[in-house]
């Protein structure tokens, strides 16, 4: 393949590299610039994440924005990135949440608050890559490197138990990556390449063909190393520790951003890479799934502290997103991708509503609270429409995903009607779970005089500024999603006309 | 004249903006102001709704499916031909439902003005009634069943945020410590419920979407084409591409993957007998109706509070009066029913379904019919009577009576609307008077003990308990009497509203089973007429317990309706209570004793055949009539025998109460049968309970402490130590000792994390961590520079 030139991909990615390098020249003591800066890269990254968009062409399925540079040849690896329709939203997304993470803790970190600012732009390089990188050697570069800020985001600036919790969140992530790398070299070796389209291709017109049995080993290799992030059920324990612990961006970032780089690798990888085994281990992974979204669920209606319920609830969501892909149907792994997006932005706005009540009462046991709206009425407004978003309300953008993940599941030939109707009930729990989370903080009387004088703390601009654009994405996505859908669908129906012929094997035998 | 029903959005964003403009206003406009919008708004929605009604008379009836322009997709999946498009229509069943929400709608708006004078959060309630005025449109003009649904949903949540309206109360309550947090309960209660029948309805719109490939109700264009089994009219195929519904690679921008509509798609389906697959099974299209209609009816008993999700209705009294008339009565409950009339075709084909539909609305008719004769709290009668009333109506949509279904839907919006803001009438009353006893009895306190009289400790008074009211007639003369209307119609008295709507069902009972032999008519007819007589006796009591007799406390006494705010509420009483009077002569049944002479019979079933292909006219049957009329006024005298002398014997009981023979059924009635009790013990605490185990147990204890904790990381420990120095120590020892020396060993640097040498950590792995990186740029740099 001949070397491009630099694409708007690339020139993309390294725009929070370049903001973090001009972060290490500015003097430690002048925060001020270093938050501007920070809001600045990620702002900049946003507006050219918007040009990708605009130059992105959504009706050609494969991979645009390419830039190609051979770089270590003998082993056949490169340097290759580009987005499809598959990773153009989680791109988008990546930018779009990152500037309300430094917002958020632009008054709540005080301290070494250059190095936290150079991990954070660090982590969204990463971040990106992960995104964008089609060669599985840059990708498992990337996705090892998202790592290392994140642990220390919570091993630094997390709470009390934050060492135990990063280095948790570590190892678990490692153990998975370890097995991944395996596959990963294995699969190199076997196609001669790394790069993903080329073996994609190799294996779609049967250029490469898997020993028996060698299909499934790959492919669980790659599988536990994403079940793990997701979490897929019953691999979450790291979940709540690390966003317990976490300060509120790390938090945000986990459950908006790192946790979709399992369920992405789900669909660029596993799906299209191993096919076959895909379709053989969909009811396995749906399985983990609808648990997953029960389990999700039903824990977290016993907590009893905000943050740790919420965490949960990621655990019962991204079972909505692994089951929408692995229902192996358009309107599933599209509503799955789309449910990847709107589960970053309900809840990462949790996540940052609850940050913003721990800034001001330093707990985030809901019994600390009561009557909250009474106090602060436009922050119980917002709280509310995060809440609803995230319980999946019609018209809000939770809905839009859920409903098209469960009708795909539903029309799937590889699941029986029993997925479908299990996850239903995950409809039910979610009220549950989160109506029991808005009364106990913001309904009920005002007894506590610390709650009373949350009156004098009004919500900062900052903190305005961090929830507004996800609100209103939430009424976007919630009202208008077809736009949404139609920059993936020409790659997801690729991807699903590639599966199809193994589903029809697979339902007609 | 075609054009104006392009209007139709208009009932949707009139209060929409009304919302807006007191959401982000309504602090600046004050009471006035934000009743003024409120009230316009509903009354734009109102007015639209009637030039629909002239549309639709004036156009021969032809149905109208509207899109506004910019933003007529909503969830566009080409590639798995999922179309659902924000589109609305205008027919004769869709435009009922309109003047319905929109008429009393407006009234409450009014009512509301007075009745929430003076609440802190004003403006707050107006953008809520607003709010669920756009969401139960929604609701009734969606052409396909996902607007439908985002109304269905839209509305359960305003009626969540509107029962729980007054979470702040800080009043103490003996149950749930707060008053505040008793309502807040009631609101969460009332949404989870609905989220169980939701999820049933959830299912059978996935059902319909797979059978059918789009949750339309008819295309745009197309009409209803009625049963090919009554052979009246032969079916012209309108299906073009039958054979391939869902086309292998549709083009990316084709909207419509379907040519129709699900009912008409229904209608062809069954005409063909045809089969429809579900992965390996394949079921014929009966079937599919059969369970799309029972999953649907558990989203209908959600809704509509029948048995066995209507536990959540009597609790929704919570909420502010206005909002239980408006939403816990006239309009959002009936929504179940307008749900199943809409899916007539379904229901029709699928007998089995309409059965249960109407087993369960018969049931449940008589259930609530039931309990409410034990009720003390006079909107909590109230509240059983509209499960009970809802019961009826969905039991006529089961039999397939959907004329008299809708009927009584609209029939019962207007007297239950006039009954529960006459009770809040009554309770606004009755707490001015207990204020106004305060204030005497403050004096004398004052006067007694200079001053500093203590907290009194006694049981809070409730307004709303009718032991404490009594001789109401005397000084609220008006208002008794509209209430008396209202009571007599839903009593079920000729000639008001509730006496045709109701007598219309029973007949259609009846029918049912005479003329089709079929049991489940016969069935109904039994149940809803015995809840009808109880109507009558529990109405009778109501009434007796209320107005009649003498004044039972201070604050009776002194209670009036000419208070700040009272007139314009009962200025709406005597609105409804026309409407109540005159409203039932627009559906005489045909045949009816000398009335069908004078007044043309049945015109609203012909108005709504035009929708509803499956709804007929009535026939009268007087004998049931004269029967259920003198059964009805046997009960109201049997209920003044037993209360007008003696409303309430010694130690607040009722006259039942210490009768043996009636004593067990009326603690039963009081009791609410237990239903929340049994729903606790066998639901709500087995699955809190569960939830806490999967937490401390599963999720804590096994799979957080022991599974990682212990199995992973002292495993691994371990192995480490033992593989460090295999030679100088026993497997068993060094296994012990390693696990001790391990948690030295991780503590020791860890413990450094934490004290401040963290920093030359981080910095020393970050600063390795870039080496890595620009290590492994380096010989991108080299190509890049080779270029």
């Amino acid at each position: 393949m001949e070397n491009t030139g630099i694409s708007l991909t690339t020139l993309t990615l390294f725009v929070p590299l370049i903001g973090m390098l001009v972060l290490l020249f500015i003097p430690r003591s002048q925060e001020h610039t270093i938050r501007w800066v920070s809001l600045a890269t990620t702002v900049i990254t946003f507006v050219m994440t918007l040009l990708m968009l605009a130059a992105f062409n959504s009706g050609d399925p494969d991979l645009q924005l390419v830039t190609y540079m051979s770089w270590i040849p003998q082993w056949g690896i490169s340097y290759y990135v580009g987005v499809d329709g598959l990773s153009i939203l989680l791109v988008l997304m990546t930018s779009f949440i990152m500037p309300s993470a430094i917002l958020v803790s632009w008054k709540s970190i005080k301290e070494r608050v250059k190095l936290y600012y150079a991990f954070m732009l660090l982590l969204q390089w990463a971040m990106i890559g992960v995104f964008v990188a089609q060669d599985l050697f840059l990708f498992y570069i990337f996705w090892e490197v998202t790592l290392i800020p994140m642990y220390f985001l919570i091993g630094i600036w997390g709470a009390e138990n934050r060492v135990y919790a990063a280095v948790k969140f570590f190892l678990y992530t490692m153990a998975g990556s370890i097995l991944m790398l395996l596959a990963i070299l294995f699969l190199g070796n076997e196609g001669g390449t790394f790069a993903v389209p080329q073996l994609v291709e190799a294996v779609r017109n049967g250029t490469l063909q898997y020993a028996p049995g060698i299909e499934m080993l790959l492919f669980v290799g790659f599988a536990i190393a994403f079940a793990i992030k997701v979490p897929v059920w019953p691999l979450h324990s790291w979940l709540p520790d690390a966003h317990v612990q976490a300060p509120t961006a790390g938090s945000v970032i986990l459950a908006g951003i790192l946790l979709k780089m399992g369920t992405y690798g789900f669909v660029r990888f596993n799906l299209p890479l191993f096919p076959q085994a895909s379709v053989e281990a969909a009811p396995v992974v749906a399985l983990l799934a609808v648990i997953g979204i029960l389990y999700g669920a039903w824990v977290s209606y016993a907590q009893d502290d905000a943050k740790k319920l919420v965490a949960y609830s990621s655990v019962s969501h991204l079972g909505f997103v692994m089951l929408g892909i692995f229902a192996l149907t358009a309107a599933g792994i599209q509503g799955g991708i789309l449910q990847m997006v709107n589960h970053g932005i309900s809840t990462g706005a949790l996540f940052i509503l609850v940050g913003i009540l721990y800034e001001r009462r330093h707990t985030k046991a809901l019994a600390a609270f009561g009557g909250i709206w009474k106090v602060l009425p436009v922050f119980g407004g917002l709280s509310l429409i995060f809440v609803l978003s995230s319980m999946g309300l019609p018209g809000l953008n939770g809905f839009v995903g859920e409903f098209t993940i469960l009708l795909g599941a539903m029309g799937s030939d590889v699941l029986s009607f029993f997925f479908t109707f299990f996850a239903t009930l995950g409809v039910i729990m979610a009220a549950i779970y989160l109506l029991y989370l808005f009364q106990k903080i913001f309904m009920g009387p005002v007894d506590k005089p610390e709650n009373e004088a949350l009156k004098d703390q009004p919500l900062t601009w900052q903190e305005y500024a961090a929830l507004i654009p996800l609100l209103i994405l939430v009424f976007w996505i919630g009202l208008q999603p077809a736009g949404w859908f139609a920059q993936m669908s020409a790659s997801v129906s690729q991807l699903v006309a590639q599966i199809g012929p193994y589903v029809q094997l697979a339902a007609g035998g | 004249m075609e054009n104006l029903a392009q209007l139709v959005p208009l009932v949707i964003i009139a209060p929409l903006i009304g919302m807006l403009i007191n959401l982000f206003l309504g602090k600046y406009l004050g009471e006035r102001g934000v009743g003024m919008v409120a009230i316009g708004a509903a009354l734009i929605a109102f007015v639209v709704a009637v030039l629909l009604l002239v549309q639709q008379t004036a156009t021969g009836y032809a149905p109208v499916v509207v899109e506004i322009p910019f933003f007529s997709r909503w969830i566009d999946v080409p590639a798995a031909a999922l179309y659902i498009g924000w589109q609305f229509r205008v027919d004769t069943l869709s435009v009922t439902m309109m003047l319905v929400v929109a008429g009393v709608g407006s009234l409450i708006h009014f009512y509301a003005t007075g009745y929430m004078h003076g609440d802190s959060m004003y403006p707050r309630f107006f953008v809520y009634l607003n709010m669920f005025l756009v969401f139960m449109m929604l609701l009734v003009t969606g052409n396909n069943f996902l607007v439908l649904f985002i109304g269905w949903e839209g509305v359960g949540f305003c009626s969540y945020i509107l029962i729980s309206f007054w979470w702040d109360r800080a009043q103490k309550d003996k149950q749930f410590g707060t008053v505040g947090w008793k309502n807040s309960l009631a609101g969460r209660k009332a949404f989870i419920v609905n989220r169980v029948g939701d999820f049933g309805l959830l299912i059978a719109l996935f059902l319909t979407f797979w059978t059918f490939g789009t949750l339309d109700f008819y295309k745009p264009g197309e009409v209803p084409i009625q049963s090919v089994h009554e052979q009246t009219r032969v079916i012209e195929v309108v299906r073009t591409d039958e054979t391939a519904p869902a086309p292998a690679s549709p083009a990316l921008d084709e909207p419509h993957p379907a040519a129709m509509g699900v009912f008409n798609q229904a209608e062809q389906m069954m005409a063909e007998g045809a089969t429809v697959s579900f992965g390996s099974i394949t079921m014929p299209i009966q079937t599919v109706l059969t369970l799309i209609a029972l999953f649907m009816l558990l989203g209908v008993t959600g809704k509509s509070a029948q048995i066995p999700l209507f536990v959540w209705l009597p609790d929704a009294m919570a909420g502010p009066t206005p909002v239980s008339a408006l939403i816990h009565a006239a309009t959002m409950v009936t929504a179940g029913v307008y749900l199943i009339v809409r899916s007539q075709v379904f229901y029709h084909y699928a007998p089995f379904a309409s059965g249960v539909v109407t087993l369960v609305g018969a049931v449940t008719a008589l259930v609530g019919g039931f309990i409410a004769l034990g009720q003390w709290d006079i909107k909590k009668v109230l509240a059983y009577s509209t499960v009970s009333q809802l019961g009826f109506m969905v039991a006529a949509a089961g039999i397939g009576a959907y004329t008299a279904a809708m009927f009584h839907l609209a029939a019962h919006a207007l007297f239950k609307a006039l009954l529960f803001l006459g009770s809040g009438v009554v309770i606004h009353a009755v707490e001015h008077g207990y204020h106004h006893v305060q204030h005497l009895k403050e004096g004398e306190h004052h006067a007694e003990h200079g001053g500093d009289a203590p907290e009194d400790e006694e049981e809070p008074f409730d307004p709303q308990d009718m032991r404490n009211m009594g001789g109401l007639k005397a000084s609220m003369r008006r208002t008794y009497w509209f209430y008396l209307i209202g009571a007599l119609a839903l009593a079920g008295i000729f000639p008001l509203a509730g006496f045709w709507s109701k007598d219309e069902i029973l007949a259609e009972g009846l029918m049912r089973g005479f003329v089709e032999g079929d049991l489940v008519g016969y069935i109904a007819f039994g149940l809803l007429f015995i809840s009808a007589l109880l109507t009558a006796f529990y109405m009778g009591r109501q009434v007796i317990l209320v107005f009649h007799g003498q004044p039972r406390t201070e604050a009776a006494r002194y209670a009036g309706e000419r208070a700040y705010g009272m007139r314009v509420m009962v200025n709406v009483l005597a609105v409804l209570a026309v409407g109540t009077v005159v409203f039932g002569f627009i559906n005489v049944a045909s045949g009816f004793w000398v009335v069908d002479r004078i007044i043309r019979p049945h015109v609203f079933a012909d108005w709504l055949q035009h929708t509803v292909v499956y709804a007929h006219p009535a026939n009268a049957l007087m004998g049931v009539a004269i029967l259920a009329v003198a059964g009805a006024v046997i009960m109201i005298l049997a209920a003044r025998s037993i209360y007008l002398h003696r409303p309430v014997v010694e130690g607040d009981k009722d006259p039942l109460q210490v009768n043996p023979q009636t004593e067990g059924l009326f603690a039963l009635a009081n009791a609410r049968m237990f239903w929340d009790e049994i729903y606790d013990k066998y639901i709500v605490v087995p699955f809190t309970r569960a939830g806490h185990w999967l937490a401390d147990r599963l999720d804590s204890a096994f799979l957080h402490d022991f599974v990682h904790d212990v199995l992973l990381v002292k495993t691994f420990n371990g192995v480490a130590r033992l593989l460090g120095r295999p030679v100088d120590l026993g497997i068993i020892d060094g296994a012990v000792n390693g696990l001790g020396r391990l948690a030295q060993a991780i503590a020791g640097p860890l413990g450094r994390l934490q004290t401040g040498y963290v920093r030359v950590y981080a910095l020393s792995v970050f600063i390795g961590a870039l080496l890595v990186i620009v290590l492994l740029l380096l010989p991108l740099l080299q190509v890049m520079g080779g270029n």
